[in-house]
């Protein structure tokens, strides 16, 4: 779980969508949604390039290193 | 009997299939596909916008899933491995969905597709149980190994996308219909609807466009157009043209009981 030194227990770093995200807690992938804004959207994730299916999300705990990506549909041709 | 494009087993009354992209908003999207009475719409993935206001109208607001077939793409996409990728997020979001299209570019300039590439990510695609329409150059060979692979179609480019060029190379596009045992679609490169009916007389199953329709000055007339061009291009098809006759005239009208016989 991340570094756990004095003073930093729980922090980790993880990065969304290419992005680098300080956390002060570790999340679930659910509880990561809720934080974004994005509990209830039509969303997929990936995790480390494997899809955490929206059935797994509470269960699925986020590690310091973590690469998320959280996508949306778009128009495109 | 109904003339009905038949894609992995499931039936479209509507030979014409749009994009959503490139429109000033959701509401002449909207308006813009429902006038092209399109069934199937392509939609592309993208990373949530971090900074996005929650509350913000989606697209799948605005076109549900419940009435359109979605078609999700992998444009932008230049390896077969973004391209997988992409895709299981799609089937994860659209909830299972797996008719897709797959598009794996080759250069920024020309969006040309990258062949080897589309190839693999083909191959893989279809092992994980996704219905594959695939984007192509217009080689026979090419279009050959797909549907063997088994994509369900096959959607060679008639000019470059987003370039309105038109049907460059119908002779191409015919040695592939003429083999082909899946739907062949034009993808990319109808600029108006004299091209999507061109495509549709040479024995296109159906075609794709987004630019055509959404860089019209007015979106929503040339949607219109555009479903009737398709239509009109099937019809003619299916009736089977005259042949050209290059050098002898024949005329429609009686040759005799003239007033003045020669």
């Amino acid at each position: 779980m991340g570094d756990n030194f004095p003073g930093k227990i729980g922090r980790m770093e993880i990065t969304l969508n290419g992005q680098a995200l300080a956390l002060d807690e570790p999340l679930s992938v659910a509880a990561l949604l809720e934080r974004q804004g994005l509990a209830g959207k039509r969303v997929a994730v990936e995790r480390n390039g494997e899809i955490v299916p929206k059935s797994r999300h509470v269960s699925t705990q986020l590690e310091a290193g973590d690469r998320l990506e959280i996508v949306v549909a778009v128009g495109g041709g | 009997m109904e003339d009905l494009l038949t894609i992995a087993g499931k039936g479209y009354r509507s030979r014409l299939l749009v994009g959503t992209g490139k429109y000033k908003d959701f509401d002449e999207t909207r308006r813009a596909v429902e006038a092209s009475g399109a069934e199937i719409v392509t939609v592309a993935i993208r990373r949530t916008n971090i900074g996005q206001e929650p509350g913000q109208p989606s697209l799948l607001d605005t076109l549900p899933p419940s009435k359109f077939t979605y078609l999700p793409n992998t444009a932008g996409c230049y390896t077969a491995d973004d391209a997988i990728r992409t895709l299981r997020l799609a089937r994860e979001l659209l909830d299972g969905h797996d008719l897709v299209k797959l598009e794996v570019l080759g250069d920024p300039q020309t969006l040309f597709p990258n062949m080897p590439e589309t190839l693999k990510a083909a191959q893989t695609l279809v092992k994980d149980g996704f219905k594959v329409m695939v984007y192509c150059s217009d080689d026979p060979i090419q279009t050959r190994q797909l549907e063997e692979m088994g994509c369900v179609a096959v959607m060679p480019l008639a000019s470059l996308i987003g370039s309105g060029m038109g049907i460059l190379n119908p002779w191409n596009l015919s040695l592939i219909i003429e083999k082909a045992q899946v739907p062949v679609l034009v993808d990319a490169g109808v600029g108006t609807a004299s091209d999507a009916a061109i495509a549709m007389e040479l024995g296109c199953d159906g075609v794709l466009m987004n630019t055509a329709i959404a860089g019209a000055k007015n979106p929503v007339l040339m949607a219109g157009a555009m479903k009737k061009a398709v239509e009109a291009g099937r019809e003619a098809f299916l009736a089977g043209r005259m042949p050209k006759k290059l050098y002898s005239a024949s005329p429609s009208s009686p040759t005799t009981g003239l007033i003045s016989p020669k």
